[in-house]
């Protein structure tokens, strides 16, 4: 007996740690699977980059926006998926002392526009009808493929929004607001058509946070530089080109973002840190109830950068060289009869003697018709209709 | 074995054969670059990049689908949408015509788009704004906001600068943007329709940073048909995209003349584009001292090529980038040239031609535009076509319509007037004006400004309207006879034109855009009002109800805090009335 109570004891020891060990296995295995069911299940990646501030003095919001547009495609999102928006021109702007530059430090050590931008919605265009439109979708059919945002279900979309706020309304271009209302109601229509998998709403303004206080749409995550009654700050100016250069919230995200590269797995927790009170004088606020998963598992790559799935394929295909076939089968130039000349640029002589276009004859309509109408009643109210018979 | 050789022999053979000159595919296209570079008489430098690329192909019939050197974007837009001839131009800065001299090709500041449709298209203006709407994706530009407010069919000017059967004016369109900006975002897609890209060639000249620190800064694109040879039976297309660049050389060269191609573009040039047949660096040395000495410039080139352009006689330095010699010395070649003297460039030609435009009269509601046009020519006079377009906000008195020369009544032999429609159409002014020699002929419209309605200003309505530059368009003795050159062996420069004949060349000039202000209400007043209007109905409305509804009945009064209590016993002890 007190053989087999140490030998049913090691039995039941190993049996014990056994199944510890395949629950933790199973454990683990779980968590796998959760955390797959929590990985994010975005195939592409969008950005929309608003600037809506107009005037050489609002230079700051211009380069704040073309800082993100300029970490967006470091990143990896490419100008086709990037609908970039801004009110004005501060490069070529006859006030800048350096043409085709925009600094975002002082001492000019960073240029943000460089030499290959894509500016989609200029000057006048940025206006806050094409500003929804660009977001629900609902553009006239003649617009080009670089105006829209032709996202679909299983896109990430970014937007970025900067330029003069207040409590519950954006600026834009100093002639008309937006309110947190209207922007609530444009994405629950691109929820409701699908054209998001996950939104991330970054706002630098004055009273940022009134934003995002109206959203109701599943899976948006918000962030904003200053909650309600406080005033988003700028950083620095430059002394040679006179105004401030860029906001501080955003100066500090643009150095948070330098430091993320494609690979990395720096998740939006750390996003939340950046710019406490002691640096950004307003409290940076952020809202994440809509979303569904956990803000400690999504990565900044999943909004900032598009990181593709590649799969890496070891079959070899052969391109058929023979282009002797493809050659004889050239459809063959019909020549003219006779020489075909140029335009004289200048015959006086037929311009002289050019007859006159002739007009397109319209019915008399409207007034003249009314008038016309008036005149011939009362003709034959005065002297009745048997004399119409001196028409006739 | 052998079977399978000689038939891959076969087919090297089939490959090797047709096409020396463009590879395999439908039709043969060429490249041509070419960099002008021009002294101007006031010490500045212009800079005239030409990449032409000719492509024997029939694009209207939509059957290409193979694109090599032609940019794709383009040829699709040709084929799909009936184009003929199709000229855009983004420009920055005005060319000083009187200072800098008649320009090769000028535009007008802001963008201009004109266009010829082939006769099969039905609906000339839906392919109109189409072809906006699309070119306003291509280049980044707000060409979306053209549309009938400012586009206008011209009668007379703008005819087909390619092969054309007829010229029925239904078919083209005009319309110029003054507004729009040019900036990196427009260059950036120019480039990017080129062969070689800004990688290699002459494009890897054109870098943002210098291009638009400059006193004049003009892109464009220039599609059209022409003879396909000499017999000009076959049509092959040309696309033509220049860019004139003026830099300021004297302000920014500390006070000397001297420039370089380092110290414009920052870069030098160090081999050509692979893809191009023909690739040169042109520099004008025409004299320009009375002693007629050519300009000097380093390093040596490797030819010297004498051309008459604009009715003058000028001498050009040639380096030719695809010959083995230029890059013998150094891999980079860096053009420079020292004025050995520099009272040299102070002599100042007066261009045959020029013109002035501006907006005269005082107040808000009135005013009048007069545009000045100086024949200098000794004893030729030359007929010029005027074309005007006028914003339907300012509305033309075409009674008060004068032309004068030399203190006479000038009439016009050929007018086309097209009146505005309120928010629909711009008015149209065209005028074929004899020019007597040596004169100045002035002409003067009266207008009145309209009053907008508030939702039509822009954001920014103080900082004015502009009126698009007028077109001149005239043909203009020459001095020396011209002779017929031949597209394919002459300078791109010289065949920018087709030349009728050789006693005059064509010119087209552009005068300054004008800016005029709009009586301007305060957008603040919607605002004011609502305010005063809620406080007044407030005030009196609340005062009535409150005077009619409210019933007035006696309190008692409160017995007071505890404080108040402590208070009044204390009180009561000093023998002092309650509170």
């Amino acid at each position: 007996m007190a053989a087999t109570v140490p030998a049913g004891g090691r039995v039941r020891g190993a049996a014990a740690l056994l199944l510890g060990c395949c629950a933790a296995a199973l454990a683990s295995g779980v968590q796998d699977q959760a955390e797959q069911f929590f990985r994010s299940g975005h195939t592409n990646n969008w950005a929309v980059l608003v600037c809506t501030s107009r005037f050489w003095f609002n230079y700051r919001h211009v380069a704040n926006t073309l800082s993100v547009y300029r970490s967006v495609k470091r990143l990896g999102i490419p100008d086709s998926h990037i609908v970039l928006m801004l009110a004005d021109d501060m490069a070529c702007n006859p006030r800048n002392p350096k043409p085709a530059t925009v600094f975002s430090h002082k001492n000019m050590e960073l240029n943000v526009y460089g030499d290959d931008v894509e500016v989609d919605y200029r000057s006048y265009e940025v206006t806050v009808e094409n500003f929804l439109r660009v977001l629900t979708g609902r553009i006239p059919p003649s617009t080009p493929r670089s105006k829209r945002l032709l996202s679909d279900d299983r896109s990430n979309i970014l937007i970025y929004m900067t330029g003069h706020g207040g409590n519950g309304f954006l600026k834009f271009q100093d002639s008309e607001e937006i309110t947190n209302v209207e922007l609530a109601d444009a994405f629950e229509q691109m929820w409701q058509k699908r054209r998001y998998n996950e939104l991330l709403f970054i706002i630098d303004t004055c009273q940022g946070a009134s934003m995002y206080e109206r959203f109701y749409s599943p899976n948006i995550m918000a962030l904003a530089s200053s909650q309600v009654g406080e005033d988003s700050l700028s950083h620095q100016p430059d002394l040679g080109i006179g105004v401030h250069l860029m906001d501080r919230y955003t100066f500090y995200v643009l150095e948070f973002l330098e430091e993320i590269h494609p690979a990395s797995q720096t998740n939006m927790n750390d996003l939340f840190q950046v710019c406490p009170k002691s640096l950004c004088v307003s409290t940076p606020g952020h809202r994440t109830d809509l979303f569904q998963r956990d803000p400690q598992n999504v990565l900044i790559t999943d909004f900032f950068g598009s990181v593709r799935k590649v799969e890496i394929t070891t079959e070899t295909l052969s391109l058929d060289s023979d282009l002797a076939g493809f050659e004889s089968k050239l459809p063959v130039d019909e020549l003219a009869t006779e020489p075909l000349k140029y335009a004289e640029q200048l015959p006086v002589a037929q311009i002289i003697h050019q007859k006159p276009k002739q007009k397109d004859w319209h019915p008399p309509g409207g007034f003249i018709l009314g008038l016309w109408a008036l005149i011939i009643m009362v003709f034959f109210k005065t002297y009745g209709i048997k004399h119409m018979k001196h028409v006739f | 074995g052998a079977m399978a050789a000689a038939g891959l022999g076969l087919v090297l053979l089939l490959m090797a054969g047709p096409s020396p000159g463009g590879g395999a595919g439908c039709g043969r296209d060429s490249l041509r670059e070419e960099l002008l570079l021009t002294p101007l008489p006031a010490g500045d430098v212009a800079a005239t990049f030409q990449f032409r690329t000719r492509w024997d192909a029939e694009l209207q019939r939509g059957t290409v689908s193979h694109y090599r050197l032609f940019p794709k974007a383009l040829g699709r837009l040709v084929s799909a949408l009936g184009v003929k001839e199709l000229h855009l131009a983004l420009t920055q800065g005005f060319w000083r015509t009187q200072m800098w001299g008649q320009p090769p090709l000028q535009a007008p500041a802001g963008a201009e788009l004109w266009v010829w449709f082939q006769p099969t298209v039905t609906d000339v203006d839906k392919a109109w704004k189409e072809l906006s709407n699309i070119l306003s994706g291509i280049f980044c530009a707000s060409l979306n906001f053209i549309d009938s407010t400012n586009t206008v069919t011209p009668t007379a000017s703008f005819k087909p600068l390619g092969l054309a059967n007829g010229t029925d004016h239904h078919l083209l369109r005009y319309a110029v943007l003054p507004r729009e900006v040019v900036c990196t975002e427009n260059l950036t897609p120019w480039k990017k329709l080129l062969p070689c890209g800004s990688k290699a060639g002459l494009a890897v000249l054109l870098k943002a940073e210098r291009l638009f620190h400059s006193s004049y800064h003009s892109q464009a694109v220039h599609i059209r048909p022409i003879c396909r040879d000499a017999s000009c039976l076959a049509v092959s297309w040309e696309l033509r995209q220049t860019l004139t660049v003026v830099f300021d050389s004297f302000s920014s060269g500390q006070g000397k003349k001297d420039w370089s191609l380092f110290r414009m573009f920052s870069r030098t040039l160090t081999d050509a584009c692979p893809l191009a047949s023909e690739s040169k660096v042109y520099v004008d040395i025409s004299p320009k001292n009375k002693e007629k000495e050519l300009l000097e410039v380093t390093p040596a080139p490797t030819s010297v090529h004498e051309a008459i352009v604009q009715g003058e006689k000028r001498t050009y330095a040639v380096y030719d980038l695809l010959s083995p010699s230029l890059f013998n010395t150094s891999r980079s070649l860096n053009v420079q040239l020292k004025w050995a003297r520099p009272q040299d460039s102070s002599e100042m030609p007066t261009p045959i031609l020029h013109a002035q435009r501006y907006v005269g009269g005082y107040g808000l509601q009135t005013g009048q535009i007069c545009t000045l046009i100086h024949n200098t020519h000794p004893y030729r006079a030359f007929p010029v076509i005027l074309l005007e377009t006028v914003p339907w906000y300012l509305r033309l008195y075409v009674h008060t319509l004068t032309i004068i020369t030399k203190g006479k009544e000038n009439k016009p032999s050929y007018i086309h007037y097209q009146p505005a429609q309120d928010r629909r159409r711009p008015h149209l002014l065209e005028m074929l004006i004899q020019l007597p020699a040596n004169s100045i002929t002035k002409v003067t419209i009266q207008f009145e400004r309209a009053l907008l309605k508030w939702t039509e200003y822009p954001p920014d309505p103080n900082h004015g309207f502009y009126v698009s530059s007028s077109v001149l368009s005239a043909l203009v003795p020459s001095v020396i006879a011209m002779k017929d050159v031949d597209v394919e062996q002459s300078p791109l420069f010289t065949s920018l034109f087709p030349s009728s004949d050789g006693s005059s060349y064509f010119v087209r000039l552009y005068t300054e855009p004008l800016l005029v202000n709009l009586p301007t209400p305060d957008f603040s007043m919607p605002y004011n009002v609502i305010c005063l209007t809620c406080t007044v109905v407030a005030v009196c409305y609340g005062s009535f109800y409150n005077l009619l509804t409210r019933t007035f009945h006696v309190e008692e009064p409160s017995r007071g805090g505890l404080a108040k209590r402590l208070a009044n016993i204390i009180r009561k002890f000093r023998g002092v009335p309650p509170l």
